[in-house]
């Protein structure tokens, strides 16, 4: 269980993370989604007691991290796969770990086993590929068996074989009764590991949802139509209730109107159409519109017909 | 709390209890002994503060015959026996700032500092193994420089004995100094950080600090020089007690203080910092 209350981080004039609140709670995989800089990484490195907080509180089962005397037993993280000694060999790395907690020896073998390193366990980590590190980082984070599991950016830059294989870990890891909270900023990536989500942006929190109620609710829909006679539709569609815009090709967007009711209006209004079909958005495009006033760096080209112009259409 | 977690998950394994520090040590021995710059910077140091002394030693018995009377009054067997150790600090002091800097530079301090947030606990830790893995070998080094230098210088009836008055005290105090020249660094690798920076700025404190003094007016120069951190603590192996230089075990005592100060700034920061 993770409680987060009110944090807020400055770094000097930026609000990395600003009056943030929400609780990762046991037994389900928690995503953490948003864009890039939004403030997971610094989110997560409070959690972990590595930066303070400007205001505000987090507690990691009902204490502030600092207060674990030996807390691989409570929490394990892999925040960085890249932050080993190269120098040193899996084994060593892991081992320091583990006893500096006074976590058996026999353990590091027995997670050494489980992310698969046994072959090169007494290799250099400095010379390991991304997925090797990734795996390196995921048994330092199972070192202690801890109820609480964070990962930050776990599957980026993996292979698809390689994103599988976390993806049912961390599942596993949920199924056992853990609390598990993993980053990401790609809603493709999270979507079918997370039954949780909590979505920030510019250090704010957008969403904290389920998965199931984040694609209800944000997944929005429209219609398109085309009609010689636009203008005419646009006119009874608004006088009906609904909400248009211009799609691309001089079609028409509409929303707040059923498909059915759009093609009665238009019949009852004698109107030609051309087309008359439902529009659906990703999830990826859901997350990319819940986000899309909080992303740090926009690039300028805007697409004319991507669903983000509903906000301004509504 | 253990409460909040569901019941379903099965702890196997279960906290020892007792206290955190020696489990620490145990970590920060195993972090010091499984890289290879741990060996390279222990190996350049011993090397160093055993061999030149005993090499300087055997080249001035060989021309002590052409030796002039104002060099024969300067030389001291036993000091110029451990010449070695100006040469072994730089390994030691490098040592000291990397233990602590590369844990920066390569990111392992977050998993360091998130498998023990009891921060001054490992900087404790860092220091206690350091202090004893470099005393022991500085040790060893000096009394093997200091022995296989009198070996060479005893043919010309030049060497001291550890039983001549200081001598003792210089042999041991060489390797009192190296430990706390490393501790010092790293205390400053602590601070800054960075490698290179931290090894800079240790050198500078050593080296250049004692030549700007050098240009301050006489009378402040000898107030002043004697207290600089290389100066004071070098007195420990002096054999000859000059004007306006500290005693040895004064000396050592305000290079102790400088750690100290280097340490306690290291501990604050450390703390307040984030990782």
């Amino acid at each position: 269980m993770i409680e987060i209350r009110n944090l807020t981080k400055r770094f000097g004039d930026v609000v990395a993370v600003d009056d943030v609140s929400f609780d990762v709670v046991p037994g389900r995989v928690t995503g953490f989604l948003g864009p890039n800089g939004s403030g997971k990484s610094t989110t997560m490195r409070m959690i972990m007691g590595l930066d303070w907080p400007t205001s505000g509180t987090v507690t990691v089962n009902g204490r502030p991290y600092g207060q674990h005397r030996r807390p691989l037993f409570e929490v394990g993280a892999m925040l960085d796969a890249n932050a080993i000694h190269g120098g040193r060999t899996a084994y060593n790395h892991l081992l320091c770990l583990a006893q500096s907690n006074g976590i058996p020896r026999d353990r590091v073998d027995e997670v050494i086993e489980r992310v698969g390193l046994v072959s090169v366990a007494h290799k250099r980590a400095g010379g390991f590929s991304l997925g090797m590190s990734q795996r390196l980082g995921i048994a330092g984070a199972m070192l202690g068996d801890p109820g609480v599991m964070l990962f930050d950016e776990p599957v980026n830059g993996l292979d698809p074989e390689g994103i599988r294989w976390i993806r049912n870990l961390l599942r596993s890891f949920a199924a056992e009764g853990r609390t598990i909270l993993v980053s990401s900023h790609l809603m493709s990536e999270i979507a079918l590991t997370a039954d949780h989500l909590v979505v920030i942006g510019r250090g704010r929190l957008i969403a904290d949802v389920s998965v199931g109620d984040f694609i209800e609710q944000s997944t929005q829909n429209f219609v398109r139509v085309r009609s010689p006679q636009i203008e005419e539709l646009a006119q009874a569609v608004i006088a009906g209730g609904g909400t248009t815009w211009p799609d691309a090709d001089g079609a028409l967007a509409i929303s707040g109107l059923p498909i059915d009711a759009v093609g009665d209006l238009a019949r009852d209004a004698g109107i030609a159409l051309h087309e008359l079909s439902p529009q659906l958005a990703t999830l990826e495009e859901a997350f990319m519109e819940l986000t899309r006033d909080s992303v740090e760096f926009h690039a300028h080209a805007v697409p004319a017909s991507t669903p983000g112009a509903i906000k301004e259409g509504a | 709390m253990a409460t909040q977690t569901p019941a379903q998950l099965e702890r196997r394994l279960v906290p020892p209890d007792g206290p955190i520090l020696p489990d620490v040590v145990r970590s920060e021995f195993t972090k010091f002994r499984s890289v290879r710059s741990t060996y390279a910077t222990l190996a350049a140091a011993f090397v160093a503060a055993a061999a030149l002394g005993p090499v300087q030693c055997a080249l001035y018995a060989a021309r002590y015959p052409n030796v002039d009377a104002e060099e024969k009054a300067d030389f001291s067997a036993a000091h110029l026996s451990l010449n070695g150790i100006q040469l072994a600090q730089l390994a030691i002091g490098v040592l000291g700032v990397l233990l602590i800097s590369s844990e920066y530079t390569t990111g392992m301090i977050r998993a360091t500092l998130a498998a023990v947030p009891q921060r001054r606990t490992v900087l404790a830790a860092k220091a206690f193994v350091f202090t004893i893995v470099t005393l022991i070998v500085s040790e060893i080094a000096c009394f093997i420089a200091f022995f296989a230098s009198q070996a060479f210088l005893s043919p010309k009836h030049l060497n001291a004995h550890l039983s001549d008055p200081g001598v003792l005290r210089a042999v041991v105090g060489g390797g009192l100094y190296l430990a706390v020249l490393g501790l010092t660094a790293l205390a400053l690798g602590t601070v800054i950080r960075h490698s290179a920076g931290a090894i800079a700025t240790l050198f500078g404190l050593l080296f250049v600090l004692p030549g700007i003094a050098s240009a301050l007016p006489r009378a402040t120069r000898d107030a002043v020089n004697q207290y600089l951190p290389s100066n004071a603590g070098q007195q420990i192996f002096a054999l000859r007690i000059d004007p306006h230089t500290l005693q040895p075990w004064a000396g050592l005592g305000v290079f102790c203080i400088y750690a100290a100060i280097a340490l306690t700034a290291a501990a604050i920061l450390l703390r307040r910092r984030d990782a």
